[in-house]
């Protein structure tokens, strides 16, 4: 029998033309045991959601820089709640001020990591919260 | 394991072509084999219909990309498609980066294509053990075309042989001289080749290299065409869609019988191997006579051969 691996999405929404932190995650937990599948730049919401259920990952990382948080996270959560997509943790990273921290989480993003954040913090956290799938 | 009433579920959304049941059967069939064994028997008779088109070829050729092409044309003509991308899996971590998706990202909302990035595990003949099944999966649920791209292919990665009807090689000019080209492995399995990146330097020479070593290739009835495309562009896409058709039409002369009851062979050998090597291994661990065996080889008391032989002969009278 095979071992179980923990499969994640690393997305980048909306109109930002930069992906190294992106990057960087998706280069940790690929070096932490993890099957990182990365969508690439420029991803609308509906795109994101079609590749997790293709994908049937555990786990959805979002990055963002351009500031269109607030409107691109809240439809992807609709979505993949629409999808009947319950099962995924998502978490996010980029460049989200304190205020809508607390919003994103009410919607059902479970963490926010910020700039400088150290990789291994991500690591743990993914390891510790990706949800236990047979 | 998961209950006969799931997997049961699991089967109709498959053949009902629903993708949330696809995905999650694909997931069960990479980590559990005794799972993946009753739903492969409950779509097996629902199998065979689709065609497989197996993409190969070195790291960077272009091979993501020109599939994106490929299934464009191939939609425009109503035909649905499905997609299992390997990419490997590091032998140092286990984790894997699966990038093929970045390059058909075009392909992401059509409801007529599904795309399965998959990550090689153990296995080291260019696919996953759990492609082959994966691609029944896809069949079942009633795709036409089924694509299968292999990680960066060397020249040992031949498995997609054993699942693919038409194995698509692409290179990029530069790929080495007719020597190259001569060699065992990847340059035997083409039934078309590919020079992709086509618009670069030297294009010419690397079809010329290939073709001259093909022509050495006497004994095949099927002389395997060599495109130049540009995958980027989409030039030269549709001659290779041509060429696919042609090999297609080939291998209904009567030479796809003969492929296909290779295949079953070679599955029902590797099952049966499988099994029995497994019950036995299982039964000398909970007998825990491995570890004695073990001793007795470190001490130089007896040989790994002898031991296999002598288990091998209990085994057998026993049953």
């Amino acid at each position: 029998m095979a071992e179980r691996k923990i499969r994640v999405l690393i997305a980048k929404p909306g109109l930002d033309s930069h992906d190294r932190g992106a990057k960087i995650v998706a280069r940790a937990l690929r070096d932490a045991g993890m099957e990182v599948i990365y969508t690439g730049l420029r991803q609308t919401p509906e795109q994101i959601v079609e590749t997790a259920i293709q994908e049937d990952v555990d786990v959805i990382g979002l990055s963002i820089l351009s500031g269109a948080h607030m409107a691109l996270f809240p439809r992807i959560m609709e979505l993949l709640k629409e999808k009947g997509v319950k099962d995924v943790l998502v978490f996010a990273g980029g460049i989200i001020p304190d205020e809508d921290v607390p919003k994103l989480k009410k919607i059902g993003i479970k963490e926010i990591f910020g700039p400088g954040t150290p990789t291994d913090v991500i690591v743990k956290y993914v390891k510790e919260n990706a949800p236990k799938k047979t | 394991m998961k209950g006969l009433a799931e997997i049961e579920k699991l089967t109709k959304g498959i053949l009902a072509g629903e993708k949330r049941s696809i995905a999650r059967a694909i997931t069960l069939i990479e980590n559990n084999g005794e799972t993946a064994q009753k739903i492969i028997s409950a779509i097996y008779p629902h199998t065979g219909k689709a065609y497989i088109i197996g993409i190969t070829g070195p790291a960077g050729s272009g091979k993501s990309t020109l599939i994106e092409k490929i299934v464009k044309e191939l939609r425009k003509t109503g035909k649905t498609v499905g997609i299992v991308a390997v990419d490997p899996t590091s032998p140092f971590t286990g984790g894997a980066f699966l990038g093929d998706r970045i390059r058909m990202q075009n392909l992401s909302l059509d409801e007529g294509v599904f795309i399965r990035s998959m990550a090689s595990r153990n296995s080291l003949g260019g696919l996953a053990k759990a492609t082959k099944n994966t691609v029944r999966i896809l069949d079942a649920s009633g795709k036409d075309y089924i694509i299968v791209e292999t990680v960066g292919a060397g020249q040992l990665e031949v498995d997609i042989v054993k699942v693919a009807h038409t194995v698509i090689v692409v290179l990029a000019p530069g790929f080495g001289d007719e020597i190259q080209a001569i060699k065992a492995g990847l340059m035997e399995i083409g039934d078309i080749f590919v020079i992709n990146k086509a618009d670069r330097e030297n294009a010419d020479r690397a079809v010329i290299d290939l073709l001259s070593a093909l022509e050495l290739n006497t004994h095949k009835t099927w002389k395997p065409p060599v495109i130049k495309t540009v995958a980027l562009t989409g030039e030269g896409v549709n001659e290779l869609l041509k060429a696919i058709e042609e090999h297609k039409k080939y291998l209904q002369t009567g030479a796809f019988d003969e492929k296909r009851r290779k295949k079953v062979e070679a599955e029902l050998l590797e099952a049966i191997n499988q099994r029995i090597t497994d019950t036995l291994i299982a039964e000398l661990k909970k007998e825990g006579k491995l570890e004695e065996l073990i001793r007795k080889i470190m001490n130089r008391e007896a040989d790994p051969y002898s031991i296999a032989e002598e288990i091998l002969k209990e085994k057998i009278s026993k049953k």
